[in-house]
């Protein structure tokens, strides 16, 4: 049976990536991005399954509508299926949490489940990558503009500026950025 | 000394600000725990890292371990309430449009009268009113629900995260919320709304978020769970000395912590509300709690009162649910691990809620306890052992 699945994913190359992986198995996905009027869109679509990132605001809507649907009656729409508490802890580590909106057998799923966490996994790593790529072009950056303000202020070439600049953090005890940044902070106020 | 690591989650509302103050402070290295703060994002996802174990303990609303040992919800652990960690907060705002017509209609917004300001909103709405909520399980469904049942109001409750609050109202996807601080004072800033009434103008001394912990983990940390008890129960104690203020506010307005201006959590602290986007301003003593009037001790009758209004709600069985909510409040915790740390210690585990007018000294241990008026706003007194009166 092929099932409706609605990711609420703002981040498009993330939704991308959990399309990617849902779509192969026959199943069809819808991505809602905004959050405003995110109950009333998820009733009209009326998916079999909601996947959403866990550190997404907007999932207390989502627990209310799963609530709405009848508190006592049956386990519908809640974190996963707290049946199988392996499948549970693996999404919360990979930071997904699932609602189903109708009643689902639970093997259905996991094997969504199964797919949609491998997705976010990959695309956690790659944020890391990406986040640490980013903060070494800032530190070099940063880095840059100390050597520069020595160099200007103390006449040194490049190399030494580096060096003096290697030794204060040596000192201290401090990254080399650290210390780059302390002194651009007081230049700045110097200035 | 060695630290040992206490992870605990937070959901960014001034009323977290214990769980801050007893990191910045110094309140938890005291007791030998290095905090590693959570912040979640959520109230379904704080609940979640508690009960799958991401965090050891958390701020919790109050009614959410009550609702999980009603079986409500579809959570299947049982969460404990170590102690209360804030008292009041939320304030109820309406959208500019409905608080003009409130003011044509005459309503003064004096801020106090919680019965003058439900039928104000009667006589100036039509429709059926949407109110938003931070959550299904909140002091603030409580309240609201239990302020506007009379009025014949219509009203629905929708589920909306408090940062987005003031939003949804500009946007016109409610026309009311009932919100914790500071997210009903930046809808006022942001010119979406007028506050109305604060939390307090309902029950002056409502539960708003409490310090849970998951049954079986409280089972086998008892000395963990007595030195974060101490850890959180100082920091209240600190918050509570006014000249302290302005320093939690400064800490609090950081991007790790609540993320919002200095100034407006400062003016929640204080009680000095600005209730308009005229400048309006309003004093109110008590708008926040942390610690006097026994703010800390985690009555059991305030979880039967959160009890039986959603027995009543969901039809379950009163007494059972009474019950249950009475039997996770662990003022025998409270008791034991807060006695040696100074806390004055109340005669009885429940009182009569609502009874309180003034400000009253009762039985303690050390004999000068004095509790906060608990007033409702109807003037009905709740007696948590089953009988109404």
């Amino acid at each position: 049976m092929k099932l409706h699945i609605v990711i609420v994913e703002p981040d498009v190359t993330r939704a991308r990536l959990v399309i990617d992986s849902l779509q192969p198995l026959g199943h069809q996905v819808t991505v809602i991005s905004e959050a405003s009027g995110l109950a009333r869109r998820v009733c009209d679509i009326a998916p079999d399954i909601v996947l959403i990132d866990m550190s997404n605001p907007s999932r207390d809507i989502l627990e209310e509508m799963a609530l709405a649907s009848g508190p006592m009656e049956r386990p519908v729409a809640f974190f996963v299926d707290r049946t199988d508490r392996d499948l549970t802890l693996q999404a919360i580590e990979a930071g997904v949490s699932a609602y189903v909106v109708d009643g689902l057998q639970p093997e259905r799923v996991a094997t969504v489940m199964d797919a949609a966490i491998a997705r976010f996994q990959m695309f956690r790593r790659m944020r890391t990558e990406l986040e640490t790529t980013r903060r070494a072009l800032e530190e070099r950056k940063l880095i840059d503009r100390a050597k520069g303000i020595l160099m200007k202020a103390r006449g040194l070439n490049e190399e030494e500026a580096y060096a003096l600049l290697r030794k204060a953090a040596m000192d201290q005890g401090r990254k080399v950025a650290e210390v780059a940044s302390a002194l651009v902070t007081a230049a700045g106020l110097l200035s | 000394m060695n630290l040992t690591t206490f992870r605990i989650g937070f959901v960014p509302l001034l009323d977290m600000a214990p769980i801050a103050i007893a990191h910045e402070m110094g309140f938890a290295a005291a007791e030998g725990l290095a905090l590693e703060l959570h912040r979640a994002p959520s109230w379904s996802s704080l609940r979640d890292m508690l009960l799958w174990g991401q965090v050891d303990a958390a701020q919790m609303l109050a009614p959410v371990p009550v609702a999980m040992a009603l079986g409500l919800g579809g959570a299947v652990a049982r969460l404990d309430i170590l102690q209360v960690m804030s008292i009041n907060g939320d304030v109820i705002g309406v959208a500019q449009i409905l608080a003009d017509k409130l003011r044509v209609h005459g309503h003064d917004f004096a801020f106090t009268d919680a019965r003058g300001a439900a039928d104000a909103l009667a006589k100036a709405v039509d429709g059926p009113l949407r109110i938003g909520v931070p959550f299904p399980f909140s002091t603030h469904v409580e309240l609201v629900t239990y302020w506007l049942r009379d009025t014949g109001l219509t009203f629905e409750l929708c589920t909306i995260p408090p940062p987005r609050m003031a939003d949804a109202l500009a946007a016109g996807e409610i026309d009311a919320f009932c919100v914790g601080e500071p997210w009903g004072s930046v809808a006022v800033e942001l010119g979406a709304g007028t506050l109305l009434l604060p939390s307090r103008a309902i029950w002056a001394v409502a539960p708003e978020k409490v310090l849970a912990a998951r049954h079986d983990w409280v089972r086998d940390n008892s000395a963990l769970t007595g030195q974060i008890m101490r850890a959180i129960w100082r920091a209240a104690k600190w918050l509570s000395v006014p000249g302290n203020r302005l320093i939690a506010s400064e800490i609090l307005a950081r991007a790790e912590y609540v993320n919002a201006s200095v100034e407006v959590l400062d003016r929640a602290l204080r009680g000095e509300m600005i209730i308009s986007p005229q400048g309006e301003i309003r004093q109110v003593p008590d708008m926040i709690r942390f610690y006097d009037g026994a703010a800390t001790f985690p009555w059991r009758s305030q979880a039967a009162w959160f009890a039986t209004q959603m027995a009543a709600r969901h039809g379950l069985d009163p007494d059972t649910s009474l019950r249950a909510a009475k039997e996770i409040c662990r003022t025998d915790l409270y008791r034991q691990n807060l006695r040696m740390a100074g806390a004055d210690l109340p005669g009885a585990s429940e009182k009569l809620e609502g009874s309180l007018h003034h400000p009253t000294a009762v039985a303690s241990e050390r004999g000068q306890m004095i509790l906060a008026p608990d007033a409702f706003f109807d003037g009905q007194v709740f007696d948590a052992s089953g009988k109404s009166c």
